[in-house]
């Protein structure tokens, strides 16, 4: 980062300096300085494993939608006339296994935080290199068992595996379990990693409250990973254990209590959440201060916010349950804190929207899906509220209100942040500009279908169609058709970078070292950077985001 | 097409008003703050949009002021919404002392349902108009959820126990029964009807007449069947506690602690006796698991409720129905 | 943003260095971080059963101790024993790692090992009575008690809870082995012996759980 009194090239004060004269002797950098296939699988560079990544999270992230295609075919009609009861049951699970555990808990930490905590902390890598792929041959591990289940004949117990339905069911409960638990591995090993690179790899001079928000908040998420997940795991293993060993620990024809799997399984699932939605709050802090080009409005609050809210998440798992017997009081209780989540939830929104006042604003891609984000996650958050209000939930539970309200939160928020960061690092990740043109294209058609396929479940989850049904009473059609039409919008939107991003990495124009004029250590390194990063230890000097000001107010 | 756009569900409980006032005011604070929020995002990306590279935005570090208003005016809407919304909860969680009790069995994929008078029905559900209603509800299998949209109602029907809801219908209809709660291949066949109507009509329906008498009348002729007059009489020799009296009351365990007589207490005393033994009783009952259905266990909770203390006896004897047993090799 | 020439990876520096760290305090600084991370999450992981333990255990209390008869608190309490006593020759282990004394520190570890290997001699006797007895959860399970459901859910505790126990000492006993033949090997010095420091904070905690186990387990009364 650099001090302000440098000589400023006339072309873009608010910019930069050009990148510092880095002697080298060849262009090497992390994607050709070895080639084959031994040298991508067997990497310890957390750029490459970042990579390795981003492909098999595509991979799952398609496969996902595949069935996202299918369920809202079946749904076009009122009758369940597409597929068999079963096969549906089977869709929408897999749906949501594939979904929340191979594609949005690993996906913005895996690929995007992988990829670049080193680099913005001034690191040469995560702390535990060899850790780092391990992470991610677990996850293929976890991944390969998923398949088998599904290849195998699928499983039809909602990705919440509710005993004690998942006790009984006929399909291969089992093997997804065991997937769902060695993933969880992966996470816990990736968060594991990242508190420690934070705390112990940080450059010289690069105190906490320098450090770049994204990995403020991948350092709440990892406490997350951490402290969540072996929760869901040995909750899983158990249901596992169930079906292998006939134990009875949630089974109430042996004396267990069913609604104990509840309590543990949303411990940890109802912070996965906040595992999938906090990174990407952590891009859209650094996107819309750099498409900006301006210091961000109350640094210290968005940081301490996302510590706050990966506290409060470890609460609030009992709003899953306000239906499900819990004593009246139990469920004020969970209320109360649930509704506590919206407070560091809206100052990160008003946060955000004062950094672009009297910014300089390029209206590009990210900025795009920073806007995106904002919207959809302001209605996600609002929606929330709809659920944590005791009185209210009674009627949507499980409805389609909470579909829509998940959605909006997880593909909604999630997703365009992920989709923000991805394109405005992209240049970085493979040198390679985008087409922007295109981009913003697909930003617009993601927005445009999102809101058209899941705003129209918020008013059939208030008519009160229940979530998993395969049919459903006809008044809903209209409603269902308008998701559907949207869903196809939203397919359309989501296929186009996949296509142009592939097209970039052969044919897009050349990136400099620092495209968006933007500040942050991984600016200060060739795009794409060498295999050390830096050819240089870089000392920090200054706060983050110190963009050259005309003024500095302090309000 | 518009015609056929429903944007609200019917209205048909004292409930359901209370809930869509709130769902009416959740919706103008959402609403005015979607739209806030997005008219300032867009509204200052397009001001302050970039027109030469050479800008300089001013360096705005934060502002205490600013960051207390945006956390505590939401901070006191959330609270105003907490306090409202739990008092709807808990109004849906009290019962109306004197409220019409029938009783529900779920089952993959269907409702059972069973009126004190013995009318039985599968898939539907007929109550009077401004009448309490209270159900009492278990599952054979796997966790259902009772949800009447027009009521605005739900609850979770476990297997294992018994859990309650209450509604008072106010219009006549027939209103959507749904599963809410995912119950394997056909939870989306689990639906059916709940019928609301006049009281006359109702009482005309009543008088249809069920085939084996009332709930409790069936209750008392399994009672025989079963066999548990021998233990359960006053004329017994005391194997058993007597169970006149016992519903409602408190019950002294072996183990010193109290128990309040419920259907929870009663079922648990007749599938598993060895849980609960009351004092100054050995365990000697066998458990009915697998015995008796969940109807058949309503019914036999139908007729226990109808054993009146006997006259003279000033304060039911602290007797249980669960005196018990060695529960047998399994 | 100022620099300093990345650190030369000569023939000067350690070998145990890896190419991302400075210098061996700030590797061992982020090992110890790391090790401690992966034990907070060990805690989570038993967490879920403690709780389910917890949950029945005040729903089911005259079933459980009923249940909790049948299992040898002599047995438990002699493994406790063991165990701590294999805590304190890996503590020994340690420490002359810390010295650099190799050898001393591959004897340790043995002995550490082998009363390990004891710990879980009894815990496979102890198993193997349960399957005669007819105590293992699932369709064979017998009980001559009152509390035939009580019993039956308190051993699938108890086999979940000693059953992942005993999977961590089975996964910990490869590591001490692997640990002294490095030191045999004389690999280890004053200033790196990170990996023995790490396989203690492991064994520690597997000790603790069992101290946790045993009382939970064996002394309901």
């Amino acid at each position: 980062m650099s001090a302000g009194p440098e000589p400023v090239p006339a072309r873009r004060p608010g910019g930069p300096p050009p990148p510092p004269p880095v002697e080298r002797r060849d262009k090497a950098n992390y994607l050709n300085v070895s080639f084959g296939v031994k040298s991508w699988l067997l990497t310890t560079d957390h750029k490459r494993i970042a990579l390795l990544y981003l492909a098999s999270i595509s991979l799952m992230f398609a496969l996902g939608g595949l069935f996202a295609v299918a369920i809202r075919l079946e749904l076009l009609t009122p009758g369940g006339d597409l597929v068999q009861s079963e096969t549906y049951n089977k869709l929408f699970t897999m749906h949501g296994i594939v979904m929340v555990f191979f594609f949005l808990i690993p996906s913005i930490p895996a690929v995007l935080g992988n990829f670049l905590i080193p680099i913005m902390i001034g690191a040469r890598d995560l702390a535990f290199p060899r850790l780092n792929l391990a992470s991610w041959y677990v996850y293929m591990i976890g991944a390969a068992f998923t398949l088998y289940a599904l290849i195998s004949g699928g499983v039809d117990t909602g990705w919440t595996f509710y005993t004690p339905y998942s006790i009984v069911s006929n399909t291969h409960v089992v093997a997804a379990a065991v997937g769902i638990f060695v993933t969880g591995f992966s996470s816990i090993l990736t968060g594991l990693n990242f508190i420690v690179t934070i705390h112990k790899m940080r450059a010289p001079g690069l105190t906490w409250f320098r450090l770049p928000l994204f990995v403020w908040a991948h350092y709440a998420t990892s406490l997350i990973m951490v402290l969540g997940t072996p929760v869901v795991a040995v909750t899983i293993l158990m249901v596992a254990a169930e079906r292998i060993l006939h134990l009875g620990l949630f089974d109430p024809r042996l004396g267990g209590d069913p609604v104990l799997f509840q309590h543990l399984f949303w411990f940890y699932s109802h912070p996965a959440v906040y595992i999938m939605i906090l990174p990407s709050m952590g891009v859209i802090s650094e996107l819309v201060t750099a498409m900006s080009r301006k210091r961000i409005f109350g640094y210290g609050v968005i940081a301490m916010s996302s510590l706050a809210i990966a506290m409060l998440g470890f609460l609030v798992w009992g709003h899953h349950l306000f239906v499900s017997g819990q004593s009246a009081y139990a469920g004020m209780v969970f209320s109360l804190l649930s509704f506590m989540v919206a407070i560091p939830s809206a100052i990160k929104v008003f946060n955000w929207t004062a950094t672009l006042y009297k910014g300089s604003v390029a209206l590009q891609t990210p900025l795009l899906y920073t806007v995106g984000f904002i919207g959809l996650f302001t209605i996600g958050g609002l929606t929330g509220i709809f659920l944590a209000a005791t009185g209210l939930d009674v009627h949507v539970h499980d409805t389609y209100f909470v579909i829509a309200h998940f959605h909006y939160i997880m593909v909604g928020g999630a997703i365009m942040g992920y989709l923000g960061g991805l394109h405005f690092w992209w240049p970085k990740i493979t040198g390679r500009m985008y087409p922007e043109w295109w981009a913003r294209v697909s930003a617009a058609t993601v927005f445009l279908g999102f809101n058209l396929t899941f705003f129209p479940q918020f008013v059939l989850g208030y008519l009160g169609m229940p979530r998993r049904y395969h049919a459903y009473a006809e008044e809903f059609q209209v409603l269902n058709v308008m998701s559907s039409a949207g869903a196809s919008i939203l397919g359309v939107g989501y296929l186009l970078p996949m296509l142009y991003f592939g097209w970039s990495m052969r044919y897009g124009k050349k990136a400099p070292a620092n495209p968006w004029g933007a500040k942050g250590l991984e600016w200060e390194t060739d795009s794409p950077p060498i295999p050390e990063n830096f050819a240089r230890q870089p000392h920090v000097t200054e706060e983050a985001y110190a963009y050259a000001p005309s003024e500095v107010v302090v309000v | 097409m518009f015609r056929e756009l429903p944007l609200w569900p019917d209205q048909a409980s004292t409930m359901a008003g209370r809930v869509d006032a709130l769902y009416v005011f959740l919706l103008a604070i959402g609403t005015f703050f979607s739209v806030l929020i997005a008219v300032l995002v867009v509204g200052f990306a397009v001001r302050f949009r970039r027109r030469s590279e050479d800008e300089r935005p001013p360096a705005i570090l934060g502002s205490t002021a600013l960051e207390l208003t945006w956390s505590l005016i939401p901070l006191g809407i959330v609270l105003f919404v907490f306090v409202w919304a739990t008092e709807i909860f808990f109004a849906m969680n009290r019962v109306p002392p004197g409220a019409m009790e029938i009783y529900v069995v779920g089952k993959r994929w269907m409702w059972k349902t069973q009126h004190l008078t013995g009318q039985r029905e599968i898939n539907e559900l007929h109550v009077p108009v401004g009448v309490p209603v209270k159900l009492t509800m278990t599952s054979e299998d796997v966790i259902h959820s009772f949800y009447v949209p027009a009521f605005r109602m739900k609850k979770d029907v476990l297997p294992g126990r018994y859990s309650t809801m209450w509604f008072e219908a106010t219009r006549p209809g027939r209103y959507h029964l749904f599963c809410a709660e995912y119950c394997g291949t056909k939870h989306s066949g689990m639906i059916g009807s709940v019928v609301v109507m006049e009281p006359a009509a109702f009482q005309a329906w009543l008088a249809g007449g069920a085939a084996g008498g009332s709930l409790s009348a069936a209750g008392e002729r399994r009672f025989a069947e079963l066999g548990c007059q021998t233990c359960h009489r006053a004329d017994s020799a005391g194997r058993g506690p007597v169970l006149d009296g016992l519903f409602g009351g408190t019950v002294r365990l072996a183990n010193g602690a109290t128990v309040q007589a419920d259907e929870t207490y009663v079922r648990e005393s007749i599938v598993n006796p060895a849980a609960k033994v009351v004092a100054g009783y050995q365990p000697i009952m066998p458990t009915y698991q697998g015995l008796v259905s969940e109807e058949g266990l309503m019914q036999l909770i139908a007729y226990i409720q109808t054993l009146k203390a006997p006259a003279g006896r000033a304060t039911p004897p602290a007797a249980g129905a669960g005196a018990s047993a060695a529960e047998g090799a399994r | 943003m100022s620099e300093t020439a990345l650190p030369a990876h000569d023939a000067a520096h350690h070998p145990r260095l890896a190419h991302h760290f400075t210098d061996l305090t700030s590797q061992k600084d982020a090992s110890s971080l790391g090790m401690w991370l992966f034990l907070a999450q060990e805690i989570m992981f038993f967490g879920g059963l403690f709780l389910a333990y917890t949950v029945y255990r005040a729903l089911y209390s005259p079933g459980f101790a009923e249940a909790s008869h049948h299992l040898d608190w002599k047995l438990g309490a002699f493994n406790t024993v063991v165990l701590i006593g294999s805590s304190l020759t890996m503590a020994m282990g340690v420490h002359a790692a810390a010295l650099g004394h190799n050898r001393t520190t591959a004897g340790y570890l043995l002995a550490t090992i082998a009363l390990g290997g004891v710990f879980l001699g009894v815990k496979v006797v102890e198993y193997g009575d349960k399957f005669r007895h007819h105590l293992v959860p699932g369709a064979h399970f017998q009980w001559d008690g009152l509390h035939t459901r009580a019993a039956e859910i308190f051993y699938s505790l108890y086999f979940a809870m000693t059953g992942l126990h005993a999977l961590h000492m089975v996964i910990g006993i490869p590591i001490l082995a692997w640990m002294a033949w490095m030191a045999w090997r004389g690999r280890f010095s004053r200033e790196y012996h990170t990996p023995v420091e790490m396989t203690g904070l492991y064994w520690h905690f597997v000790d603790i759980v069992w101290i946790f186990l045993f009382p939970l387990l064996y002394l309901i009364a």
